[in-house]
């Protein structure tokens, strides 16, 4: 900016002395830091990761022995619930935002108050005390662990989380999945084709329709035919033990509180998002697509959502990664993220400060950075394309 | 098929509509214009009656509002349905407002507290006398005084009072308004920086930025904690509530300083090459073209970055400082105070309290953005 008019001299001057000042600071710093380390007799460097851990954690995605795992191990686990908790956050806070942001600008008076009522109380009430309402709050409402709530056989809900079957998967159960997968990548290449006929002046394939029939029927279909074939999948039911419910799959209540807790809080900020993007569309759009003789879903659907979408992704990124870095909030309420890992049991255990915030840190800059560049590749595909 | 068809008698006018004003004809294009609509309508009625009566009830009607202990407000000993145990906050507000602070020296928070409310008011009156006087008082005066008043001052014959029995309200107002009045200023040098045509500073700026921006504050409050001890020299020992204080100071100013530099990108390149023109020096161009302009139209931004701080400042709980949480958790495990409602007796006082204050400030910030845009219409 204005700074050229400066002296060469001063400029050089400037900037020496903010490096040398750095320089300074940084070698007390460290200086300080590795003689109280060395006082305290502990070593520098990242060599514990490989040591034996010896603790427990409630969730753990991958297979992990608190006897045998390493705190490297742990560390994995603790990233892992990160990761699971942010990512079906960002689809379910996605899908609630929009929702809400749309009914925003409902025809409707009084869906519009009650979506400006959701977004205004929980945009401005901390979501630290909006998870302790989800985890202790809820909670005392839920019956206790020895008289649980049955919706059907083989699904209880308790004070100690929600209980489900658990479909085994391995031997050639892995077809099942498998199909699921198929079906998304099917219906994917579906809605590519569709767009090119629409963008050939042809009708549109029935996306909606025949991908939810993909989605859902090929799972299905692989499951009828692996029991036909007498490969029938082995299912674990939770059932009722002496102390709690056993077996099955157990949804943690802290995982639950975390990801509710989590997607409504970043919901009311998408919906902000998503109305700001209805706004920015113009009304002629609207009233052009409705004299054409489209329904409002298909007005939204076809008109103004794409179009609105220019000026949503780029504030939507910065959401998703403030999801991210909230969901450390887990902390407070016991889930086992990667913070509550790494800079509380590992760190108490072994003292290895400084390798503990640096792991910890690093690997939240590298997710912002993989968000941000993922989301970057999509911002191109929906922006204005200059003619 | 070729028929012509004239008409000879006069179409029928068609009837008026019933309305087009007041308002049944409201009701009727807001709730009832089209069958999906009314569908709407009727759902959000039937949501609104399922939720709305119970809450009252628990609220208010069946609420407890006196007693001294939790057994007033269990509904075996009530023999009644209990709601809100306001009897619980009515006993423990001294604790949720000043935690642990002594009992007679209390009135030295509430002098903070109205000073608090000057300088705040000064600040957020935009019409009122000698604002640069009260930035000078928010700024400058008003840490100090709040300090001393706070901490003690032997010399001045306030008795000293460790940080370890500050607490509750005290503790959030402390951290949110040491994180404000250390971020807007560093946030405009760093702003200044990242726009600065110095090669060195631009990096260093934009990096320092980044980093804070691209972690959760949870971790720079651990290591605030944990590593602000490593890097002092020799024995000196650094305080409790210093360290998350100096964590959160870090963290926000990198995020106003985004919020200046959006200001500063505002002003037209031309404002400044008029004043060089006239003859001002670069600072003085700074200090009475640039920033005043840049500031005025951050004014919004800046106030829901202090939102952001205000509700962020419960994350210090976490690291075992006596936030209102923290006191709020305490005091609801007491176990003279165990009743069924007193937890969501004690988070709904907490939604209240943030909410009042974040939902006052976000119309505040409303109410200033749209004084801007009708400045910006009128010239």
């Amino acid at each position: 900016m204005a700074d050229s008019a400066l002296a060469p001299k001063l400029r050089l001057a400037v900037q020496a002395g903010l490096l040398l000042a750095v320089a300074a600071l940084a070698y007390g710093a460290t200086t300080n830091a590795a003689d109280k380390l060395a006082r305290q007799g502990i070593v520098a460097g990242f060599g514990f990761l490989r040591r034996a851990a010896g603790f427990d954690i409630s969730q753990t995605l991958i297979p992990y022995a608190a006897a045998t795992a390493t705190y490297g191990e742990a560390i994995l686990v603790g990233l892992l619930n990160t990761l699971l908790v942010a990512s079906l956050g960002i689809v379910l806070a996605t899908i609630l935002g929009f929702v809400v942001g749309i009914a925003r600008r409902s025809p409707n008076a009084l869906a519009r108050g009650l979506a400006a009522t959701y977004v205004e109380t929980l945009r401005n009430l901390p979501l630290l005390l909006q998870l302790l309402v989800w985890y202790v709050a809820v909670r005392v409402v839920l019956p206790p662990a020895l008289e649980p709530a049955v919706f059907a056989e083989g699904a209880f809900l308790t004070q100690r989380g929600l209980f489900l079957p658990r479909p085994d998967f391995s031997g050639t159960g892995w077809l099942v999945p498998a199909a699921f997968l198929l079906g998304i990548g099917a219906t994917l290449i579906l809605a590519r084709l569709s767009r090119r006929r629409i963008e050939a002046g042809r009708t549109p394939l029935p996306v909606l329709a025949a991908g939810s029939g993909l989605i859902l029927g090929l799972p299905a279909l692989a499951w009828i035919g692996l029991a036909l074939a007498g490969r029938v999948i082995p299912i674990a039911f939770p059932a009722r033990g002496p102390y709690d419910i056993e077996g099955g799959l157990a949804v943690q209540p802290e995982f639950a509180a975390l990801l509710i807790g989590l997607s409504t809080y970043s919901a009311a900020f998408i919906a902000e998002i998503v109305r700001a993007g209805l706004d920015s569309v113009a009304r002629g759009q609207e009233e052009a697509a409705q004299a054409l003789g489209l329904n409002r879903a298909q007005r939204l659907r076809l008109v103004v959502v794409p179009q609105a979408m220019r000026v949503i992704v780029p504030p939507l990124t910065s959401q998703y990664l403030s999801l991210t870095k909230n969901s450390s909030l887990g902390v407070l309420i016991g889930y086992p993220d990667l913070v509550h890992v790494t800079m509380g049991t590992v760190l108490n255990q072994t003292n290895q400060a400084v390798e503990a915030v640096a792991i910890t840190m690093g690997i939240y800059l590298a997710l912002s950075l993989v968000t941000s560049v993922a989301m970057n590749l999509y911002n191109r595909r929906v922006a204005l394309v200059e003619r | 098929m070729s028929e012509t068809f004239l008409r000879t008698a006069e179409v029928p006018p068609r009837a008026p509509p019933a309305a087009v004003g007041g308002p049944f004809a409201w009701v009727r294009r807001n709730l009832f214009s089209s069958l999906g609509n009314a569908a709407t309508t009727l759902v959000v009625l039937a949501l609104l009656a399922l939720v709305l009566p119970p809450l009252f009830r628990f609220l208010v009607l069946d609420a407890v509002w006196t007693g001294g202990s939790g057994e007033a407000c269990r509904p075996e000993a009530a023999g009644r349905p209990v709601g809100a145990c306001w009897a619980f906050i009515h006993e423990k507000l001294g604790y949720l407002v000043y935690g642990s602070y002594p009992l007679a020296e209390r009135w030295r928070p509430d002098a903070v507290f109205a000073l608090m409310l000057l300088g705040g008011g000064w600040m957020l009156w935009l019409d009122a006398p000698r604002r640069g006087l009260g930035a000078l008082f928010f700024f400058g005066v008003f840490p100090v005084a709040a300090y001393l008043l706070l901490a003690g001052a032997p010399a001045l014959g306030l008795k000293p009072v460790p940080t370890g029995l500050w607490g509750g309200m005290i503790v959030t107002f402390v951290v949110s308004l040491v994180g404000i009045v250390v971020s807007l200023p560093l946030g405009i040098l760093l702003a200044l920086g990242r726009r600065s045509d110095l090669p060195v500073i631009r990096l260093a700026c934009t990096l320092f930025i980044e980093f804070w921006r691209g972690v959760p504050l949870i971790t720079v409050l651990f290591m605030a904690n944990v590593m602000l001890p490593l890097f002092l020299p020799g024995d000196i020992t650094i305080d409790r509530l210093l360290r998350p204080l100096v964590g959160v100071a870090l963290f926000a100013s990198a995020y106003m300083a985004e919020v200046v530099r959006g200001g500063l990108q505002a002003v037209p390149p031309g404002q400044a090459q008029a004043a060089r023109a006239l003859g001002l020096t670069e600072l003085q161009i700074l200090r009475f073209v640039v920033l005043p302009q840049a500031i005025k139209i951050v004014v919004p931004g800046i106030v829901n970055t202090f939102i952001g701080l205000f509700k962020d400042t419960t994350l210090v709980s976490i690291v075992g400082i006596a936030d209102f949480i923290r006191v709020l958790e305490s005091a609801r495990i007491d176990p003279r105070w165990a009743a069924p409602s007193v937890p969501v007796t004690a988070y709904a006082f907490a939604a209240l309290f943030y909410f009042a204050f974040c939902f006052g400030m976000a119309r505040y910030a409303a109410f200033i953005e749209r004084r801007l845009a009708a400045g910006e219409g009128a010239r």
